[in-house]
């Protein structure tokens, strides 16, 4: 058994490609060509050095070491809140970018929920001097005032998605319909391991850079490439796609998915995708979501914007139905206690997406011995406000 | 002989109407329907209300999300039509999404669709590959025809495939676009039309997206079978109502 991708475009019975006949040339176009090109020596060179010089890259694997006093376990820090634009979402747009001017396309979309990947988008398009447009629920264009106006600095257009619950379902939806009408120019750069192959494939590789450091830095400090744990949140899942990558065959290694609870799992206000979901069609992907008897999507809750989407990526939908991986889930409380704990511990304010990864700690028992990596895919500031309005501050 | 294929051997050209099943009230659908009959349409698809509906533009996105809020599900729409064929001859296509269907069960999808006598299933996110492996032989058991689209991007050697495994019409989707985008059919679009009508292809074809009035209309039927008209259709139930279908349908076709 494998668990990473077939040649057909499937992790186990999760993935495919579900789209209209408008999107096929599209896709097709880059799922002949997204192998061959980030195989090309000249690929390879431009994508390690701009995640070197303009991310920042590697990113530090950080001893915790009063954390792990607390847990009494050993647990290093991924610090992908140390990156450029201030999570691990700029790895996927730098390779994508790259992408799409290796296939001729002048013009790039992409959806945001939080803005976090519409700001990595908008980012790598400056950097290129190319047109971007981001698609953003009107609702979310309120709620993310700050990250809006960071996109429109960088010269992005930010095009409020208006149908349906207006929020990143629907925003999708818009990039998907602009991609349908702009098929010869335009790339749609996807923010997660989702949509339809070879998307999850492709933005999963980009982000393998992740667990690829994480291998060598590990062996520096404790002399093996093997943790015993990864514990990384789950959304759409591409920082957690890239935190086990490397380790997805090797059993010994220990994979553990966050999901977000929301207000709990019974509460009607949730995003925990694996508890709650059902294999269906999202996105033109097969995989497990949220939705109705009937086969509605339905709009998912979280404290934390980055998580609330209704499905998850085929990976860690087979990483759960094989039982590969363990999939926590979270609840609003639990994370803000967590990111709380990291910021007075460390002296690190976590994105809220990545506290309900730290909130396992106090959930599960770890050995001493144990090595446990725990990726922290973002930094804290963009959720200022809700630290302020959560904890009085 | 299945109704679509006969339709298809009158010697005319179709008029197809989509509409949203559900919209505007819940209960409107059978009426819809025969009122589309009684006005002179030659076909009629029948959209089943879907959340994320991604190949469809604002006007039928809105319809659907209406319908859903008035209470739509595959449940009530099959009940709703269970006696339509008591009432309606020509053929009854159902147009909607995957995921439902999925839910629902494709066998027991395929199987209620036969026993109300729906007569053909368009689903636009179900792949031709995806259908050809795991579904064609369970559409074949109860009757369905399943129509498959193509636009001005798809090749040659695609089209073949497609016109290989289908056995009614290929909806010959206009230009690269969502649903309800274009108004009138420039050059590009004619000397597309052209192309495909050239291929001499088994099955014939028929035209949507970008059909909203009589002369959208009969430039499309110059090169094809037929045409379908949904978002102009909608737009028309929602300013003017159900009593004004046989109006918009003769305007159509005057």
């Amino acid at each position: 058994m494998t668990y990473n991708i077939n040649d057909k475009g499937y992790y186990g019975e999760f993935g495919g490609a579900y789209i209209p006949e408008m999107l096929y040339p599209n896709v097709e176009e880059l799922r002949q060509n997204y192998l061959k090109i980030m195989a090309e020596p000249s690929f390879k060179k431009e994508f390690d050095q701009l995640l070197k010089d303009y991310v920042g890259r590697p990113s530090p694997l950080y001893f915790a070491k009063r954390l792990s006093d607390k847990y009494n376990t050993k647990i290093y820090l991924k610090r992908e809140d140390l990156n450029h634009t201030g999570a691990h979402k700029v790895n996927n747009t730098i390779g994508q970018i790259l992408m799409a001017k290796r296939l001729g396309k002048t013009r790039i979309i992409a959806e945001t929920g939080a803005g976090q990947h519409g700001v990595a988008t908008a980012t790598v398009c400056a950097l290129m001097g190319m047109q971007c447009i981001v698609y953003m629920g009107e609702i979310d264009i309120a709620r993310q005032a700050p990250n809006v106006a960071r996109m429109k600095m960088l010269g992005t257009e930010v095009r409020p998605a208006l149908s349906g619950s207006r929020t990143l379902k629907d925003a999708t939806n818009e990039a998907i319909r602009d991609w349908i009408n702009n098929p010869v120019d335009t790339h749609y750069i996807i923010g997660s391991v989702v949509g339809p192959h070879p998307y999850p494939d492709m933005v999963a590789r980009f982000q393998s850079v992740v667990s690829e450091e994480i291998q060598w830095q590990l062996k520096d400090k404790e002399g093996t490439t093997k943790p015993n744990y990864v514990i990384a949140c789950v959304g759409g899942g591409s920082n957690a796609a890239g935190a086990f990558y490397h380790y997805l065959e090797d059993t010994e290694v220990n994979l553990i998915a966050v999901e977000a609870a929301g207000k709990g799992i019974d509460s009607g206000e949730s995003a925990a995708t694996s508890a709650l979901g059902r294999e269906g069609i999202i996105h033109g992907s097969k995989t497990l979501l949220m939705q109705t008897n009937d086969g509605q999507i339905t709009e998912p809750y979280s404290i934390s914007a980055g998580l609330d989407y209704p499905g998850v990526g085929p990976m860690h939908a087979h990483l759960y139905t094989s039982g590969r991986a363990e999939f926590i889930s979270i609840t609003d409380d639990e994370a803000m206690t967590a990111g709380l704990e990291l910021s007075q511990l460390e002296g690190i304010i976590p994105a809220i997406e990545s506290s309900h990864a730290f909130a396992v700690l106090a959930q599960k028992k770890f050995q001493p011995k144990d090595i446990v990596i725990m990726n922290l895919s973002g930094r804290g500031d963009k959720d200022l406000q809700n630290y302020i309005d959560y904890f009085k501050l | 002989m299945n109704r679509i294929n006969k339709k298809l051997q009158e010697d005319k050209k179709l008029l197809s109407i989509y509409f949203s099943a559900g919209y505007p009230s819940l209960n409107d659908t059978v009426s819809i329907i025969q009122n589309l009959e009684k006005s002179g349409v030659d076909m009629i698809e029948i959209g089943l209300p879907f959340s994320d509906p991604l190949a469809d533009g604002p006007t039928i996105q809105a319809s659907s999300t209406q319908a859903l809020k008035n209470g739509m599900t595959t449940e009530i729409l099959f009940n709703q039509l269970k006696d339509i064929r008591k009432t309606v001859s020509i053929p009854l296509i159902i147009m909607g999404y995957f995921n439902p269907i999925l839910q629902y069960g494709v066998e027991a999808f395929c199987k209620t669709c036969q026993e109300i006598g729906i007569d053909g299933l368009i689903i636009p996110d179900l792949p031709v590959d995806v259908y050809n492996e795991h579904y064609k032989a369970i559409f074949e058991t109860y009757g369905l025809i399943n129509v498959f689209l193509i636009t001005p991007q798809t090749s040659v050697e695609r089209i073949n495939f497609i016109d290989s495994i289908s056995n009614g019409f290929i909806y010959m989707v206009s230009s690269a676009s969502v649903t309800g985008s274009s108004s009138g059919f420039g050059e590009i679009q004619t000397s597309y039309f052209k192309r495909i009508a050239n291929m001499n292809l088994k099955n014939p074809q028929i035209i949507g997206f970008g059909i909203s009035n009589h002369d959208t209309f009969s430039q499309a039927t110059q090169y094809a079978k037929g045409a379908i008209i949904g978002s102009a259709f909608i737009k028309n139930l929602t300013q003017n109502g159900l009593a004004s279908i046989s109006k918009f349908v003769s305007q159509i076709l005057r």
